[in-house]
């Protein structure tokens, strides 16, 4: 049972909750929801047909493609990744286990641009790889291949973060009692262990996705910032934004942030809904 | 089904879970794995279903050598301690996940599943819940749904790690029943992991004694409760007294006076007992090792009241019990203690003060503390407490009328 906090032994008084709230709100208003009103005030300054000019610029509309083409590879790949990564350290015992999990988190201590450069290093023009694949025609850094690399690097622990403790606490006694009943691993997985998990996939999934539509860093380095080439959302808010070209600039961030608002509702309803199915068991 | 072990040894890092471990279940065997926990008997049941790779040895299921052979084709019915019940599926779609699972070739109809999974859940008694969720259900009809599903892909062994470990008593005691009964009627063998003896007693045709990864004795719950083969069995099998005790060069067995006891064997853990305030110290005749005796009562060193007794007796008294003779342990079960409010003549006993009494049931249970703060239990029939008219805080005497010795 939860305590509601107006038992008045336990609580503070009145005038500290105050200061303690208002230091809270005031805080949300000025860093996240003045910004937010902003972007959208900025955005239709010049009126509602300015607004949607903007967006159906040519280039624009290169960006909106790109960065959805990108998280629609990122974001699988990363799925596919997280469930391998966490199956096998939730589920297995093997030597050097705690070093993937270090490994797993590198990308969130690891600045974004260090990880771009690291990229440019690898797969660019001065290095044997990058002379291979020149030699090749295959181009990864300053085009597509690269972004989503990039990508891919910068959001993997997502999935696999959110999946680790959720299959650990879960353990393998369903998977032991399906593999008894002459179920073979495949069709564990599918019926046992995915079910178990879906919400805390949908979960992993959503704040990945959300994180490789908006990643600025790493793809800044390895774009090259060819205009409607390697320009996703963030980057050609960036240029816009150079430019002075203001109203373009926030109309197109407006997406991202329509985007993130998205995200943060299917966040809230996934929590509720996973939070009341854990309650019925 | 017959089963045979042999040889299985288990490694965990530095911890050995079996060690050399030998077993045969007879077919229709109900046989239980007892033993403390880290005794390694859920590690050999896991072996035995093939959950669990042994480091050496072998598993012989009908004769065949199960060590290569696959989980799926060991045609192994496995209950877990804490269910395993798929939750996202209903009580029906976890009776019948095994059948629904069989490869194309071998899998029944749909009309077919569906009515050998109701047979079953009829025969847990369940059919009415089979559209519920596991989370709907309690403990002991959770359970039961994992009994009716292990056995609807029909095992030729049952395998039960700690079926009913996680169910509060009442249920606890249902379930067992309704085990035994199963198992007569379908006589599939069977083995059970518990830590519960009175449970393996109930409910198993052979019990296997485990300790630290090796069997210390398999026998029917007769043979491992009356004739015990060492302490450790004796000890895991129910409550008991303990008294120290050494054996002189003619076999006979003497009980300490607890000083001694204290100041020679200081290796002995501090709740292990023992030794006799009052001077108390009985002689028994010679028991062979570890069999079993009764002792109608207990010789009075007065009876023999030479002067030369007398005399070893206080010299003895300052020595340690291994230069008397041979360390022994004397046990004595709490239903094998005898009462008395005022010492008669012809016994010696142990002047105790009365703790707590639990008088449900035809035997009262009675805890005793000695004056050396060592507490005795004793489960006396109702009707002598009442005519002794014994209550908390009096000071009566006590002494084993029944005991087993051990070195």
């Amino acid at each position: 049972m939860q305590r509601k906090a107006g038992n008045p032994s336990i609580t503070e008084p009145l005038p500290v909750r105050a200061l303690l709230m208002l230091a809270a709100i005031g805080y949300i208003g000025i860093l996240v929801i003045l910004p937010l009103a902003a972007v959208f005030s900025e955005a239709l300054r010049q009126g509602i047909d300015a607004y949607f000019v903007a967006l159906h610029e040519p280039n624009a509309i290169y960006a909106i493609h790109l960065t959805l083409l990108v998280a629609a590879i990122a974001v699988p790949a990363n799925l596919i990744f997280g469930i391998c990564a966490s199956w096998a350290i939730a589920k297995f015992e093997f030597t050097g286990k705690r070093l993937l999990i270090t490994f797993i988190d590198l990308p969130f201590s690891v600045s974004p641009v260090i990880s771009g450069l690291i990229y440019i290093l690898l797969f660019g023009a001065h290095s044997a790889l990058g002379q291979w694949l020149a030699d090749h025609d295959i181009q990864i850094v300053f085009a597509v291949p690269g972004l989503v690399i990039a990508t891919i690097f910068v959001t993997f622990p997502f999935v696999a973060r959110e999946l680790i403790p959720l299959m650990q606490e879960q353990g393998i006694e369903e998977e032991e009692a399906a593999i008894m009943l002459g179920a073979n691993g495949f069709r564990t997985f599918m019926s046992v262990t995915l079910p178990n998990i879906k919400w805390g996939l949908l979960y992993g999934v959503l704040l990945c996705n959300a994180r490789a539509m908006g990643e600025f860093g790493a793809v800044s380095v390895v774009s090259g910032h060819i205009r409607g080439e390697t320009n996703t959302i963030p980057l050609h808010v960036e240029i816009l934004y150079n430019e002075y070209n203001f109203v373009a600039a926030f109309a197109v961030a407006s997406i991202l942030t329509i985007l993130a608002v998205v995200t943060l509702l299917l966040k809230t309803i996934i929590e509720i809904k996973y939070a009341r199915e854990i309650q019925a068991q | 089904m017959a089963i045979e072990v042999k040889n299985i040894r288990k490694q965990f890092g530095d911890f050995t879970a079996l060690g050399d471990v030998n077993l045969r279940v007879a077919d229709g065997e109900l046989m239980a794995l007892l033993g403390p926990s880290g005794s390694g008997k859920t590690t050999l049941l896991r072996i035995i279903a093939g959950l669990e790779q042994a480091d050496g040895g072998q598993v012989f299921i009908d004769g065949r050598e199960a060590n290569r052979l696959h989980v799926k084709e060991r045609n192994v019915g496995f209950v877990f301690q804490h269910y395993a019940l798929f939750k996202h599926m209903t009580v029906f779609e976890n009776v019948a996940f095994g059948l629904r699972v069989r490869p194309r070739a071998l899998r029944h109809s749909k009309a077919e599943i569906e009515h050998r999974v109701m047979a079953l859940l009829s025969l847990v008694h369940l059919d009415k819940f089979y559209d519920r969720y596991p989370s709907q259900l309690s403990g002991g009809q959770r359970q039961r749904v994992a009994l009716a599903r292990s056995l609807a892909v029909e095992p030729k062994l049952l395998l039960l790690d700690e079926p009913f470990g996680a169910l509060d008593a009442k249920v606890r005691k249902e379930l067992r029943r309704w085990l035994r009964r199963l198992h007569d009627d379908i006589h599939i063998t069977s083995i059970f992991v518990t830590h519960d003896q009175e449970e393996a007693m109930e409910v198993s045709d052979r019990v296997v004694v485990m300790n630290h990864g090796k069997i210390e004795q398999v026998g029917t719950p007769e043979e491992v409760y009356h004739q015990p083969t060492n302490g450790f069995v004796y000890d895991f099998l129910g409550n008991y007294n303990e008294f120290a005790g050494w054996r002189d060069d003619n076999g006979e067995v003497h009980l300490a006076e607890d000083d001694i006891w204290e100041s020679s064997i200081s290796s002995a853990p501090p709740s292990v007992v023992a030794g006799i305030k009052s001077g108390w110290m009985t002689r028994y005749p010679e028991i062979m090792g570890a069999i079993r005796r009764v002792v109608p009562g207990l010789a009075l060193p007065h009876e023999t009241p030479s002067n030369s007794t007398a005399k070893s007796r206080s010299k003895t008294r300052s020595s340690p019990l291994s230069e008397r003779g041979t360390p022994v342990r004397v046990f004595a079960r709490p239903h094998e203690m005898f009462v008395a409010t005022t010492p008669d003549d012809a016994h010696e006993y142990i002047p105790v003060t009365v703790g707590h009494i639990n008088p449900a049931g035809a035997l009262a249970k009675i805890e005793m503390e000695r004056k050396n703060g060592v507490i005795l239990q004793a489960e006396i029939p109702k009707t002598i407490i009442d005519s002794l008219a014994i209550k908390r805080g009096d000071s009566i005497f006590v002494r084993p009328k029944n005991v087993r010795v051990f070195e």
